[in-house]
C-alpha cells in the first residue's frame, strides 16, 4: 500500500481542483447530515404538534438542499474526473517518454507486451482511484466523523454504544487494503505473463505447428491460465469474507440503537425523533461502508498500478546525455577506438577486446568476420547505443559520452540489421530523422537506395501506408527503405550494419552502386556477409571472437594469407564454378 | 485543446467494431454454453441472493415495528422481539453474502478459465491464413480485455441485475402494501428519471466512441514505439515522438474523457436530485397523511427509508446497462473468433501415418486462397520427389515457393488435385502424425522465451539432454552456446539481442535435427549467415539431408548446386525442371536469373 504514495507528485500539480472537488464533498456531506434532522423535526414538531406549515416548509427545505447538493455533486464529480483523468494522462506521457529513452540495454530483456500493458492498465487503475476511489473514501471518511459527531451531540452513550463495532470494522478494512495491493500486484503480474505466452503463441504459431507441438503449448498456456485463476480466486475469497462482515458489524450498529435507544425513548430521555434520527445517521454511514472495501480494492489496484508504473520510471536510463555537453560545431567524421572492451551485462565473455583503431574522417571501413564475432557489437558503440565497459570511443577527439546524445546520433545514420518500419506512410517512414524534410530530398534519398521505383508501384506511392496496419513489403523492400531513412539524414558517419543481406544480388549491386557516391563524403562503416561488399573498402577489418585479427586493405589482407584469404578462396570457388559454367554456356552454339 | 481539432488516422477508427448494441439471442445462447457448467452455481447464488435480500428488506419493516409496537406503546418484549429477528436478519444476511461471493466468483473465474483455454485450444487448430489476417494485438484484447468484460459481468452484474430487480419488485410490493397513495407519489418521479436517462445515452454514445478510439490509437502508438525503439533512438526522434504523444493521441483520448466526464458529472447528480424530490414529495403528503391520522409516523420513516431502496435499484440498473452492452460486444467477439471455422481438419476417421518412407507426389495441384478465388497462386503443379532426394525450389518472391511447401506441410489444402506422401494422400491422415515426421526450417528462425535448450529440446520432447547438446554440436552452434554464462541454460528474450541473426538459425537448425524428420523443410535459412558460418552449416546440412528427402526453397547457389532436382517457378507454375547442369543449357529462365544473380557479384568481387 505505501506505493499509493508515489501518487502525490501526480496530483500536485492539480491541488486547486482537487481542494475544490474535496470541499464540495465536504458541503455535499455536510447537506445530506442534515436530511435526518429535517425529518426528525417533522416528526417531532410537524406531527406531534400538528403544524402543516412546517410540513410544507420540510418539503421545500428537502427538495432545495436536494437542488444544491445535486450542483455541488455535479462540480465535485467533474472536478475529481478532471484531475483523475489529468494525471493519468501526465503518468502516461511520463513513461512514454521513458519508456523512449530507455537503452537498447532494458530493451534487450525487456517484454513489449509486459511494457505496453504498465503504460495502459496500470495506468488506468491510477485513473479509477483517483476518479471515483479516492474521492469516495473520502466521503466515507467524512461521512463517518459527520455521523459519530451528530450521534454524540445527540445521545454520548447511544453513539458510544453504536460506534463500538466500527472499531472492527476499521481494524478489518485496514488489514485488507494491507494486503489486497500485494494480492493484485500477484494478479497483474499473472495477466502479464498470460498475455506474453499468448503473444509468442501468436507470432510464432507456424514453428509450433510445424513440429506439431500444439499439446505442449496448450499446457504451457494452461498453467499460466491456471496461475491467473488462483490469484485472482485468493482475491476474491479474501473479498468475500470482508465485504458481507462489514455489512454485518453495521447491522450491530443499527441493533444496539433499536434496543438501548427504545429502552431510552420509553424511559423518556429520548424523544421517537430523535431515535429515527438515529438511526438515520447510521443508515448514511452504512452505504458508503458497504462500498468502503471496495474502494480499499481500487486503492490497492491502484497501488500495484503505481509499483508496477514505478519498476519503469525508477529505472534511470544508463546512457543519457551529460549534463554540460562538450560542443561540437562541425563534425569531420573520425573516429577512434582506444582500449575498448565491451561486454553485456549477464555474459561471461566480453563481446569485444582491446579493440584500438583510429579512423580518419571519410575513410569506408569494411568489418567482416563470422556470426557473433562483435561486428554489430563494434557500430553500436559509435552512437552509443552501449558504453563500453573500458576504454573509451572519440569522435573528432571528443568522448562520446561528453557529446549531447541527440547531436551525436543526428550525425550517423544508421540501417540496423532488422529494418522495422512504423505504420505511416512511406514517406514519413523515410523522414524519420528530419520530420520536416522536403519531398525532393525524400526522393533523392530514395532513389539513392534503389527504393524509388518500387515506391512508385505501391498503390499511393509515397503516401502508401506500411507497417502492421499498412501493406506488406518484402524484407529487401523494407532494407531499401531503412537505407533511404539513414541517407536523408545526410550524417558525417554512416553505418550499414548488413543492410543488404535480404536483397537479391541484383539489387544488392545497385545499391552499392549509389552507395558509392554517397560514401565519397562521410565515414562509413559497412558490415556484411559478402566479401563483395567490402572489397573497396578503404580498409576491412576482420573480427573474430571479439578482437580485430586482420586489417588492412583488400590487397594487403591477401597477402597475409589467413582468415580473410579463407574467406576469399572460399568466396572464390564459388564463383569460378560460376564463371566455368557460364564460360561453357556462352561458348556453346545453344546459348 | 479542442477535441475536434485532432482526427485519429482511419484505422483507429475503422477498429471501431463495438459499437453499443443491446441483447443478441445468438450471443447470449453462445455465452450460455460456457455458463451451463456452472448452473447449479447460479442457482444456489440466486436462492442465496434471494435470502440476502429479503434478509435487507426486512430491516425497515423491523425497524418500523420496533417503533410502532414497541417503543410507542412501551413495550419491552415487543422491542426485544423486534431485535432479536434484527439479529437474525443481519446473520442471515452475513452467510448469505459470504457463500454467495465465494461461490459465484468462483464460478465466474472458472468460466473465464475456461473460456480463455477454448480460445487458446481454437487458435492452435486455426489455420496459418489466419494468422496474417488477425493481428497479435487484436488476439490478444479478445483474450485478455473481452474475456474480463465478461468475467466482470457473470460474477457480479448478473446477480447484481436480479438483487437490483428483487429488491425493487420487493419494495415496491412492501410500499404499495404500506401506503398506496405515497407509493404512487413516488413512482410519479419515474418517467423523469427515463427521460433523463434517455436524453444522456443519446448524448454520451459518440464522445464514449470516440473515448475507445482514442484508447486504441494510445495502444497502438505506445506498442510501435516500444517495439521500434531502437530505430527510434538511432534516429533520435524522442522528442518528435513524445511531443506527437502528448499533443495528439494522449491528449484526444484526455479531451474526450473530460466530454463525457462533463456529462456523466451532470447525469447522476439530476437522477439523485429527482429521488430527492420523492423524499420531499412523500414527506409533505404523507406528514400531511400522519397528521389526517390516515398512517402512523412509523409508516411514514419507513417509506422515507424505502424510498432510498427504491432509486437505489434502478440507478444500479442503469449502471449494469453499459456493462451489459460491453459483455455482448466482448461475447460477440469471442465467438465470432470460436467460430472462425478451422479450414484444415483431420478427416473422419483420420489414420496414422505410417513410418514415411520420404516419396513425395504432387498430382495436378492448384491453389487460391479461399477469400480470392480468382487469384489462383499454384496452378496445375505435378512433381515427384524420391526418397532422399534434395529438391530446390528457384524463382522470384510471389512465384508460389512458400505455398508449395505449405501444401506439403498441409498449413493449406489444395484447391484441386493432392499431395501424396508414399502414395497416401495426405488429407486422410491426422496432421499430427504428419508434421510429427516433418521438420521445418523458416526463413526468420522463431525462438521462444525460455532456455536454449528449450528451445532446441522443442524439436523432440523426448530427447535427452545429451541429445540435445549433439544436435547442436552437429550444426556448430555448441560452441557459443557454451560461451554463453549459463550455457545451454541461458534464457532467450523476447528482444533476443542476446543471440545474433546467426545464432537463432542455428539453434532453430539444431531444433530441426533433433525431430530427426523423414522430411526437411528449408526456408530460405542461409541468407543473412556469414561464409564462414554458412560452410558450416552446409556441413551441417549435408548430414542432414541424407537420408531424407528435402525440399529447400533457396537463393543460394551451392544448395541450388546440389540439389537432384531443380523447379523454377514463375507466376505460380513450374516453368522449368531439372538439374543444375542441364538448366544452364537449356538456356532459358534459370539460366538467366542465374546470370543475372551471381554475375554482377561476381565481376564486382573478382574482377582481377
Amino acid at each position: 500500500m505505501k506505493h499509493l504514495l508515489k501518487i502525490l507528485p501526480l496530483i500536485r500539480p492539480y491541488r486547486w481542483h482537487l481542494l475544490g472537488a474535496v470541499f464540495s464533498l465536504a458541503a455535499i456531506t455536510a447537506l445530506q447530515l442534515l436530511i435526518p434532522g429535517i425529518i426528525r423535526d417533522v416528526i417531532d414538531e410537524g406531527l406531534v404538534a400538528g403544524q402543516l406549515q412546517l410540513l410544507v416548509r420540510s418539503a421545500a427545505l428537502i427538495l432545495a438542499l436536494g437542488a444544491i447538493r445535486a450542483g455541488l455533486a455535479a462540480v465535485q464529480r467533474y472536478l475529481s474526473e478532471w484531475v483523475s483523468l489529468h494525471a493519468s494522462y501526465d503518468l502516461r506521457n511520463q513513461l512514454f517518454n521513458h519508456i523512449q529513452n530507455l537503452p537498447f540495454t532494458y530493451h534487450d530483456r525487456a517484454q513489449t507486451g509486459q511494457l505496453v500493458s504498465r503504460s495502459i492498465e496500470d495506468v488506468s487503475t491510477v485513473q479509477n482511484f483517483l476518479g471515483f476511489g479516492a474521492i469516495e473514501l473520502l466521503q466515507t471518511l467524512f461521512m463517518a466523523v459527520g455521523a459519530l459527531t451528530l450521534m454524540f451531540t445527540t445521545d454520548a452513550r447511544l453513539a458510544l454504544i453504536a460506534s463500538l463495532p466500527v472499531i472492527p470494522l476499521v481494524i478489518q478494512t485496514t488489514h485488507f487494503g494491507i494486503r489486497s495491493s500485494q494480492m493484485f500486484y500477484a494478479v497483474d503480474n499473472a495477466l502479464g505473463q498470460l498475455s506474453a505466452r499468448l503473444q509468442e503463441n501468436v507470432t510464432g504459431a507456424q514453428v509450433v505447428r510445424a513440429f506439431a507441438r500444439e499439446p505442449y503449448e496448450i499446457n504451457r498456456f494452461k498453467h499460466a491460465n491456471h496461475d491467473l485463476f488462483k490469484a485472482r480466486v485468493y482475491v476474491v475469497d479474501e473479498w468475500a469474507k470482508v465485504m458481507p462482515t462489514s455489512v454485518f458489524l453495521i447491522s450491530l450498529s443499527t441493533l444496539a440503537i433499536l434496543w438501548f435507544g427504545g429502552q431510552m425513548v420509553m424511559a423518556g430521555t429520548l424523544t421517537i425523533g430523535q431515535l429515527v434520527a438515529f438511526n438515520a445517521y447510521l443508515l448514511l454511514l452504512a452505504t458508503p461502508v458497504q462500498e468502503l472495501v471496495w474502494l480499499v480494492n481500487t486503492a490497492g489496484e491502484a497501488a500495484a498500478g503505481l509499483q508496477r508504473a514505478h519498476e519503469v520510471l525508477d529505472h534511470i536510463p544508463e546512457i543519457r546525455s551529460p549534463a554540460e555537453p562538450t560542443p561540437l560545431p562541425e563534425v569531420r567524421g573520425g573516429v577512434t577506438f582506444q582500449q575498448v572492451t565491451f561486454q553485456y551485462a549477464g555474459e561471461e565473455e566480453p563481446a569485444l577486446s582491446d579493440i584500438n583503431l583510429a579512423i580518419a574522417a571519410n575513410e569506408v571501413i569494411g568489418i567482416i568476420g563470422s556470426t557473433g564475432a562483435g561486428k554489430s557489437s563494434l557500430v553500436n558503440l559509435i552512437p552509443r547505443f552501449y558504453d563500453t565497459t573500458q576504454g573509451q570511443i572519440l569522435i573528432d577527439g571528443v568522448d562520446v559520452r561528453l557529446l549531447d546524445l541527440t547531436t551525436l546520433r543526428q550525425h550517423i545514420g544508421i540501417v540496423l540489421q532488422t529494418s522495422l518500419l512504423f505504420s505511416a506512410s512511406i514517406r514519413e517512414n523515410i523522414a524519420l530523422g528530419r520530420p520536416h524534410a522536403e519531398m525532393e530530398d525524400i526522393i533523392t534519398a530514395a532513389r539513392a537506395a534503389q527504393a524509388h521505383e518500387f515506391i512508385l508501384r505501391t498503390p499511393q506511392g509515397y503516401d502508401t501506408v506500411v507497417g502492421e496496419r499498412g501493406i506488406t513489403l518484402s524484407g529487401g523492400q523494407r532494407q531499401r527503405i531503412a537505407i533511404a531513412r539513414a541517407l536523408l539524414l545526410n550524417p558525417r558517419i554512416l553505418i550499414l550494419d548488413d543492410a543488404t543481406s535480404s536483397v537479391d544480388t541484383e539489387t544488392e549491386h545497385r545499391i552499392q552502386q549509389a552507395l558509392k557516391s554517397q560514401m565519397q563524403a562521410r565515414t562509413t562503416f559497412i558490415i556484411a556477409q559478402r566479401l563483395s561488399s567490402v572489397r573497396n573498402a578503404d580498409r576491412i577489418l576482420v573480427l573474430h571472437e571479439g578482437r580485430i585479427v586482420e586489417e588492412g586493405a583488400h590487397d594487403q589482407l591477401l597477402k597475409l594469407n589467413g582468415r580473410y584469404k579463407q574467406l576469399h578462396d572460399v568466396q572464390l570457388a564459388q564463383h569460378a564454378e560460376f564463371k566455368r559454367e557460364i564460360g561453357q554456356l556462352d561458348s556453346s552454339p545453344n546459348a | 485543446m479542442t477535441t475536434t481539432s485532432i482526427t485519429p488516422p482511419a484505422y483507429v477508427q475503422q477498429d471501431d467494431d463495438d459499437a453499443p448494441r443491446g441483447f443478441d439471442p445468438q450471443v447470449s445462447h453462445g455465452l450460455y454454453s460456457f455458463a451451463r457448467p456452472y448452473l447449479k452455481q447460479f442457482g444456489l447464488s440466486l436462492i442465496l441472493m434471494v435470502i440476502g435480500s429479503a434478509a435487507a428488506v426486512a430491516g425497515p419493516y423491523l425497524v418500523k415495528f420496533a417503533i410502532d409496537e414497541g417503543i410507542a406503546r412501551n413495550s419491552l418484549p415487543a422491542l426485544g422481539q423486534a431485535v432479536i429477528w434484527y439479529l437474525v436478519a443481519a446473520v442471515v444476511q452475513w452467510v448469505a453474502t459470504y457463500l454467495r461471493l465465494n461461490i459465484m466468483a468462483r464460478a465466474g473465474q472458472s468460466i473465464i478459465y475456461d473460456m480463455r483455454a477454448r480460445l487458446f485450444n481454437h487458435l492452435q487448430n486455426l489455420s496459418l491464413g489466419f494468422f496474417s489476417r488477425y493481428s497479435v494485438g487484436r488476439l490478444i484484447a479478445r483474450v485478455i480485455n473481452d474475456v474480463t468484460s465478461i468475467r466482470n459481468f457473470v460474477t457480479w452484474a448478473i446477480i447484481a441485475i436480479a438483487r437490483s430487480l428483487f429488491t425493487l419488485v420487493g419494495t415496491v410490493f412492501v410500499m404499495l402494501a404500506l401506503n398506496y397513495r405515497l407509493s404512487l407519489y413516488t413512482f410519479t418521479m419515474l418517467p423523469l428519471i427515463v427521460i433523463a436517462t434517455i436524453i444522456f445515452r443519446n448524448k454520451v454514445r459518440s464522445v464514449y466512441r470516440r473515448v475507445r478510439a482514442g484508447n486504441s490509437w494510445v495502444n497502438s502508438v505506445l506498442a510501435e514505439n516500444i517495439n521500434g525503439v531502437r530505430v527510434v533512438q538511432a534516429f533520435s526522434r524522442q522528442a518528435y515522438n513524445y511531443n506527437r504523444f502528448r499533443n495528439e493521441v494522449n491528449r484526444y483520448l484526455l479531451n474526450n474523457n473530460l466530454h463525457a466526464a462533463r456529462l456523466i458529472s451532470i447525469f447522476f447528480p439530476t437522477v439523485d436530485f429527482i429521488s430527492t424530490g420523492a423524499i420531499a414529495l412523500v414527506v409533505w403528503l404523507g406528514g400531511a397523511a400522519v397528521m389526517s391520522a390516515d398512517i402512523t409516523p412509523g409508516v411514514l420513516v419507513a417509506f422515507v427509508l424505502y424510498i432510498e431502496r427504491f432509486f437505489q435499484p434502478i440507478q444500479e440498473l442503469s449502471r449494469r446497462y453499459d456493462q451489459f452492452q460491453a459483455t455482448m460486444i466482448g461475447g460477440e467477439r469471442i465467438l465470432e473468433l470460436l467460430n472462425t471455422p478451422v479450414e484444415i481438419q483431420d478427416a473422419e476417421p483420420a489414420e496414422e501415418l505410417p513410418p514415411i518412407e520420404g516419396h513425395i507426389k504432387f498430382d495436378a495441384v492448384s491453389f487460391h486462397y479461399s477469400d480470392d478465388p480468382s487469384t489462383p497462386v499454384l496452378e496445375d503443379i505435378s512433381l515427384e520427389i524420391q526418397a532422399g532426394q534434395t529438391i530446390a525450389l528457384v524463382g522470384e518472391t510471389g512465384a508460389g515457393k512458400s505455398t508449395l511447401v505449405k501444401l506439403l506441410s498441409r498449413f493449406y489444402d489444395p484447391t484441386e488435385g493432392a499431395v501424396r506422401i508414399d502414395g497416401i494422400d495426405i488429407r486422410t491422415v491426422t496432421q499430427n502424425s504428419l508434421r510429427r515426421q516433418m521438420g521445418i526450417v523458416l526463413q526468420e528462425p522463431f525462438l521462444f522465451s525460455g532456455s536454449i535448450h528449450d528451445n532446441i529440446h522443442f524439436g523432440n520432447l523426448e530427447a535427452s539432454y545429451e541429445d540435445v547438446q549433439a544436435a547442436a554440436k552437429a550444426v556448430g552452434a555448441h560452441e557459443f552456446i557454451t560461451n554463453l554464462r549459463e550455457g545451454y541454460d541461458s534464457q532467450v528474450e523476447e528482444g533476443g539481442a542476446l543471440l545474433s541473426v546467426g545464432q537463432r538459425q542455428l539453434i532453430s537448425f539444431a531444433r530441426a535435427l533433433l525431430a530427426d524428420p523423414r522430411i526437411l523443410i528449408l526456408d530460405e535459412a542461409t541468407s543473412s549467415i556469414d561464409t564462414q558460418t554458412e560452410q558450416q552449416i552446409q556441413a551441417a546440412l549435408a548430414l542432414l539431408l541424407h537420408g531424407r528427402t528435402a525440399v529447400v526453397i533457396a537463393h543460394r547457389l551451392s544448395t541450388i548446386v546440389n540439389a537432384d532436382q531443380i523447379l523454377v517457378m514463375l507466376n505460380g507454375k513450374v516453368a522449368e525442371r531439372g538439374r543444375h547442369l542441364e538448366l544452364l543449357e537449356q538456356g532459358g529462365l534459370y539460366y538467366n536469373l542465374y546470370r543475372m544473380g551471381f554475375q554482377e557479384q561476381a565481376s564486382e568481387a573478382f574482377s582481377d
